[in-house]
């Protein structure tokens, strides 16, 4: 059992990443325009000539 | 023709904020349909070597500009994305239309903290659970005790602050709303596991307390974006005065902001504009469309003296207007000032879910204390274990099913709504809809089509020299024959649009002429319910148009349904007694009401109101916008001036009538779904407090039982999608 010493904080810790990466996207406003999102991934990048 | 009302729409910059050195602009954008919308807008902007950011929000149709130099550039900028062919209005802040997203994305972020917590608690939550004093030592349980307090304590603290915000301010005004059992059942299971970890007990319940917080904040969070999606669907208030008005002040052109002018400002009002302010006519004749105001149809003729209404429409020549009021002042602003009054004066409706708050609350909580002074007094079980048992009664009885009962079905009711274009304002209008037993229709715009539409035969060859005089003109006898006519047009020389009178032009060398009667000699006496127009090619006999306001073509089948729910149907009309007698019969309503003017109509709403009937008025001019405050529930088509859609709690898509009758099925099956929901949440209950009282409910318990009604209200819920005739 002892392998719960550190397998639980790894596991909070992931956890928490993930938590913090979501706050940190919704503080950025990377989800104030979804549907301007998915429609976005359709235009292609300018190339520079 | 349309050149004039574009060159003013450039002074846009006015509105810009300064920012540093930097100038930015938020405007309303509309016409944004795929990704080369957002890249042809974009890439526009971005090519003038000023613009710092330009970004396009398509969610909530909006445009961002950032641009070094002067403020003037900005108009620059803005006509060449109008020039694209994309619609642009200022953005101002007080627009209460703007979709709110920081109390979405708080909700959010309290959904996210308390996920997280949740489910890494029952991480060790399962291990203690499976676990017996056999295989796990007392000290491995008091490690799993610590961290899941460690974990639990500040999520709960975090993402509980909705609940104890809005319990809080409920009992400083000494009454209790659904969040104050939610706040004490999660505050006593906290206190109480706290105790249990500290004094090496056996149970906690901290991801009860976590599930609880966690299927709560969904029901909050669908709630409140049902909330702000409506509002965003709704237009802002006062629209059409927002903008920008061109004022003459020593014989120069100055353009400044609707709301800053003053009384005795000199404003010119060119072809196609709104008229900014209420005032006289200082010179030029034109005709008004005013059909904002007294929703009739046809234009009226104006000359220099003649009063001018603020927000209707120039529709023959330029002219000069003289401002007698300010713009809070105007009749517009008026009317809109006692819509607000009226609907603070609206008797407070109580939610589904309030009176079921009312109703738990004192049950749940005489229940739980009943339990702890049973075990404690009679029993002689120690206080301790005693508030134990009376805890497990609060958390078992946890509203997360009450809690998820309404917003659940009403996001999958307007979302099924909104597909057809149907926009609920509030939430709570499915429920107040479904209880109705009066319908009250307006007549034009709303049962007819509020277009006027050819009704005699004339021939190919007339249509087509009236057509291609008629495309020039705004008139809106005018624009219907220029839409029913589809084909090639004539070439017109000399067009002239004469104000109250018609349009004159040379086509194949001949003088036509197409306009009101009184132009011509012959004094035919016309019928005083149809709209009519008069054509003459040279100095041949003037040929007649007429036109009437059509019916819709389902109205007669709706109304005839509404019949069949027993539901009373009246038709009420500003219109005179022929015109709207002949849609009555035509679309099988008995009861009608004709000349009633703005007030008419509301005092006959607030009488029915008086006599206890509950009405559904729909409706869709500024005539009827106060009567749409009024109603008990009230609906507009889209068609409608923005004030009518700013007064009425649902909106409508489309030329049919169907929709009425569609969301009122939507209504009553929603509101019998949430009511189901209810009565599950009850039932549960039922089995649920005994066994709680007993003392029988363990955590592991609790938290199946809790989160099967959660699941059951749910699907139960979902049933609303998969209801076949409401689709139709």
């Amino acid at each position: 059992m002892n392998v719960l010493i550190y397998l639980l904080p790894l596991a909070l810790f992931l956890g928490f990443i993930a938590l913090l990466s979501f706050l940190w996207a919704l503080n950025n406003n990377q989800y104030d325009d979804l549907e301007g999102a998915a429609q976005r991934i359709l235009i292609d990048e300018e190339k520079n000539e | 023709m349309k050149l004039d009302k574009n060159n003013k729409l450039s002074k846009f910059s006015l509105f810009a904020t300064k920012d540093k050195d930097n100038f930015n602009l938020m405007l309303n954008i509309k016409g944004i349909h795929c990704a080369s919308c957002i890249r042809i807008i974009e890439n526009s902007l971005c090519s003038d070597k000023s613009v710092v950011k330009a970004r396009v929000n398509m969610s909530s149709e909006r445009l961002n500009v950032t641009w070094k130099g002067p403020r003037e550039l900005g108009d620059k900028l803005v006509s060449k994305v109008i020039k694209l062919g994309y619609e642009l209005k200022p953005f101002s802040e007080n627009n209460n239309s703007l979709r709110d997203l920081k109390e979405e994305y708080h909700l959010l972020k309290c959904i996210a903290v308390s996920a997280f917590a949740w489910g890494n608690l029952m991480m060790m939550s399962v291990s203690l659970w499976s676990s017996t004093t056999n295989n796990m030592g007392p000290a491995t349980q008091d490690f799993f005790h610590w961290l899941s307090c460690v974990i639990a304590l500040p999520a709960i603290f975090y993402s509980g602050r909705p609940f104890f915000k809005s319990a809080l301010s409920a009992l400083k005004q000494f009454h209790a709303n659904m969040d104050v059992p939610i706040s004490l059942a999660v505050i006593l299971t906290t206190l109480m596991s706290i105790i249990e970890t500290i004094q090496h007990g056996k149970y906690i319940y901290f991801d009860s307390a976590l599930m609880l917080l966690f299927f709560l904040l969904i029901g909050r969070y669908l709630d409140i974006r049902a909330k702000e999606k409506a509002k965003e669907s709704a237009k802002g208030l006062l629209s059409i005065l927002e903008g920008t008005a061109t004022i003459l002040k020593d014989d120069k052109q100055y353009t400044v902001s609707i709301s800053k002018l003053k009384k005795g400002d000199e404003v010119l009002v060119a072809l196609g504009e709104n008229i900014p302010a209420d005032g006289i006519v200082k010179s030029g004749t034109s005709d008004l469309d005013l059909s904002i105001i007294t929703g009739e149809t046809t234009p009226q003729y104006i000359k220099e003296g003649d009063g001018v209404i603020a927000g209707t429409l120039n529709m023959t020549s330029p002219i000069k207007v003289l401002v007698t009021k300010k713009t809070e002042e105007n009749l517009l602003s008026e009317i809109i000032k006692s819509l607000e009054n009226l609907e603070r004066g609206r008797t407070k409706y109580i939610k589904l879910s309030d009176q079921a708050a009312s109703l738990y609350t004192p049950v749940v909580h005489i229940l739980g204390v009943l339990t702890f002074m049973v075990w404690w007094l009679f029993m002689d079980y120690s206080w301790q274990n005693a508030l134990l048992h009376a805890v497990t009664v609060l958390i078992i009885t946890c509203p997360c099913a009450l809690g998820l009962a309404v917003p659940v079905v009403q996001v999958l009711a307007s979302s099924l709504l909104m597909r057809d274009g149907i926009y609920l304002k509030k939430a709570s209008s499915l429920e107040k809809l479904s209880a109705i037993d009066t319908v009250v229709f307006d007549k034009t715009g709303t049962v007819t089509l509020g277009m006027p539409d050819l009704i005699n035969k004339i021939s190919k060859n007339n249509l087509k020299y009236a057509a291609s005089l008629a495309v020039y003109s705004k008139h809106p006898l005018a624009r219907a024959i220029a839409r029913i006519y589809n084909g090639k047009l004539f070439k017109v020389k000399n067009i002239k649009e004469i104000p109250g009178k018609g349009l004159v032009g040379i086509i194949n060398n001949k003088k036509v002429r197409l306009g009101k009667q009184y132009w011509y000699e012959n004094k035919n006496i016309m019928n005083s319910n149809t709209l009519q127009l008069w054509l003459s090619i040279d100095s041949t006999k003037p040929c007649l148009i007429s036109f009437k306001d059509k019916i819709k073509e389902d109205a007669f089948a709706v109304i005839n349904k509404f019949k069949e729910y027993g539901i009373k149907t009246i038709l009420l009309s500003g219109d005179k007694y022929e015109a709207v007698k002949e849609i009555a019969d035509k679309a099988g309503i008995k009861k009608y009401y004709f000349s009633y003017s703005i007030e008419m109509k509301r005092q006959l709403l607030e009488n029915l109101e008086v006599k206890g009937q509950k009405v559904l008025m729909v409706g869709d001019g500024l005539n009827d916008a106060p009567s749409l405050a009024q109603a008990y529930v009230s609906m507009s088509p889209s068609s409608a001036i923005d004030i009518a859609q700013n007064a009425a709690d649902i909106i409508f898509q489309g030329e049919k009538l169907s929709p009425v009758l569609k969301i009122l099925k939507i209504a009553r099956y929603s509101t019998s779904l949430i009511k189901q929901n209810f009565m599950m949440a009850v039932i549960y209950n039922i089995i649920a407090i005994p066994l709680a009282i007993l003392g029988y409910v363990t955590p592991l318990l609790a938290a199946i039982a809790m989160s099967i009604s959660s699941l059951v209200v749910i699907v139960n819920s979902f049933r609303i999608n998969f209801k076949k005739d409401l689709s139709k």
